[in-house]
């Protein structure tokens, strides 16, 4: 019985522990975000990383969600003969909730696992040691320009994502279903509100504030050699992907 | 004492980690200059040391002073600002695999300077020069050999002129030919710019050959310290059989 409780216990604490750490950590990202020298070249390259770098994914993410939702919603809505709804439905869905969050979660995996990698790697190589040896902070040689990359970029990728999302679900409203397109087109934004388009691009950076934070942080905390690196990889995604879900719902309730 | 300070001064400094006591009461003072070698087996806090004199580590009590400074009482910044003055060859060179060798060496240099793209490459080669390194600047640090890699980190140690330079096994790992170079090259450095060397290893052929003084650390404190010499004839049969390199004696009892 104790031990039931030892351990439910230790779960607590590790888990308190590591909230701790993270916040401790992006007070640090921001404290040592103002102080120079400031790194243009290394905030530049973090954001092709980041954002030019992830099109591709982003590009048949948000397609193929646009497409398969307003499939979906078509075979449904017909029942109830609401069929000129479908584009409004699709654009309400990218642009709130489907783009910020499945763009998130995949850049996640894409870019928040190579950070930890990286960083674990020069964890366990004395690489980060040799940046403090040679007076540089790695906080703010590495978190600083990564951070900041995913909270610009992370926007700008989703709103990509919406006009691609918008755009596969006219494809399929208009080509496979034979919808009228000026119905469609009128629909998709008539009952738009800028609202719509705001809260998810302010999601967005949200996410990417947590994926590159969370992937520095596993792999500035990564012990334990190659087996290591691999743990503060996949640990990076699986808890940037949940605290991203989760942020996900109260920031939805709080923006509205 | 009516000399100068001592370069650096660890004074009863306790380490441990996850209740695994590593440094126990140690304190040691390296004089201006001096070249010491703090010898030891795997494990004994060797490294350990070594990263509380530039810092990376700060002991749970005890202090550390360099050059007169507490280390424990600095902010990062200011902390930052006084690593210039160290240089720390690590292990296994510790190089940035992201960058080149050129980019490697100039990265303290960019950083810490206001030398023009001109002046760096002229301190880079110079610095290349000094460990008789030439043709490598375009290449990365996984297309060099081992001892080739160790080169370029001493010579990234040395680009920003230290005062105090470190050595974290500077020839494990390496064949004796290379290591012997290696340990030539430490000499070399030591003699041109004037510096204070700390040096840990447990290789006990370089540390008498570029020792002013041989300190060994065992069980967490400096059991005995001398110069190469006094160090061979010591009575303490801890160093007598970490010396010869026996199995079996005092070192391993009890273990």
């Amino acid at each position: 019985m104790s031990s039931l409780f030892d351990r439910l216990g230790r779960v607590f604490i590790r888990f308190f522990e590591q909230t701790g750490l993270w916040f401790g950590m992006l007070w640090k990202t921001i404290r040592w975000t103002f102080r120079p020298p400031f790194e243009g070249r290394e905030w530049l390259r973090q954001m092709v990383r980041v954002g030019f770098d992830s099109i591709p994914v982003v590009f048949l993410t948000a397609m193929f969600t646009g497409m398969v939702l307003a499939l979906q919603t078509f075979i449904g809505f017909q029942r109830v003969h609401a069929e000129n709804f479908v584009g409004s439905v699709v654009a309400l869905a990218m642009l709130r909730e489907l783009s910020p969050v499945l763009v998130g979660l995949m850049v996640t995996g894409r870019v928040g696992s190579s950070i930890a990698a990286e960083i674990g790697t020069m964890r366990v190589t004395e690489q980060l040691d040799a940046l403090q040896a040679l007076a540089t902070e790695p906080v703010q040689y590495l978190f600083v320009p990564r951070v900041i990359a995913g909270i610009l970029m992370l926007p700008l990728l989703v709103l990509l994502g919406d006009a691609l999302g918008i755009y596969g679900g006219y494809l399929v409203g208009v080509k496979l279903m034979q919808a009228n397109p000026v119905i469609y087109e009128q629909n998709t934004f008539q009952f738009l509100h800028l609202n719509d388009l705001w809260s998810g691009l302010i999601k967005a950076s949200f996410f990417g504030l947590i994926l590159t934070l969370t992937g520095c942080v596993r792999g500035y905390y990564t012990t334990g050699g190659a087996e290591g690196v691999g743990r503060a990889t996949t640990n990076a995604v699986v808890s940037a992907s949940l605290i991203i879900l989760l942020t996900d719902f109260f920031l939805t309730k709080v923006l509205f | 004492m009516a000399q100068e300070d001592p370069a650096i001064s660890l004074q009863h400094v306790h380490k441990s980690f996850n209740g695994r006591v590593v440094l126990h009461d140690m304190s040691i003072d390296i004089a201006q200059g001096e070249s010491v070698v703090i010898v030891g087996g795997s494990g004994t806090g060797k490294s350990v040391t070594l990263k509380h004199i530039i810092g990376l580590l700060q002991p749970d009590s005890g202090h550390v002073f360099v050059e007169g400074q507490d280390l424990c009482c600095m902010k990062s910044v200011e902390m930052n600002r006084f690593r210039r003055r160290f240089g720390m060859a690590f292990q296994e060179g510790a190089l940035f695999d992201s960058m080149s060798v050129f980019e490697n060496i100039a990265f303290p240099l960019r950083r810490h300077t206001e030398m023009t793209e001109d002046q760096i490459k002229l301190r880079v080669r110079q610095c290349l020069d000094q460990v008789h390194l030439e043709g490598v600047e375009g290449k990365r640090p996984s297309e060099l050999s081992g001892g080739m890699r160790r080169r370029v980190g001493f010579a990234r140690a040395i680009s920003l002129q230290p005062a105090i330079l470190l050595f974290d096994e500077p020839t494990t790992g390496l064949d004796p030919v290379i290591s012997d170079v290696v340990a030539d090259l430490i000499l070399e450095m030591d003699s041109k710019l004037n510096v204070t060397t700390v040096t840990i290893t447990h290789d006990m052929k370089v540390a008498f050959k570029i020792a002013d003084r041989v300190a060994m650390l065992y069980k967490g404190q400096i059991i005995e310290s001398g110069t190469p010499f006094e160090f061979q004839q010591s009575s303490n049969p801890i160093v007598q059989q970490f010396i010869e390199g026996r199995a079996e004696g005092p070192l391993t009892e009890g273990d």
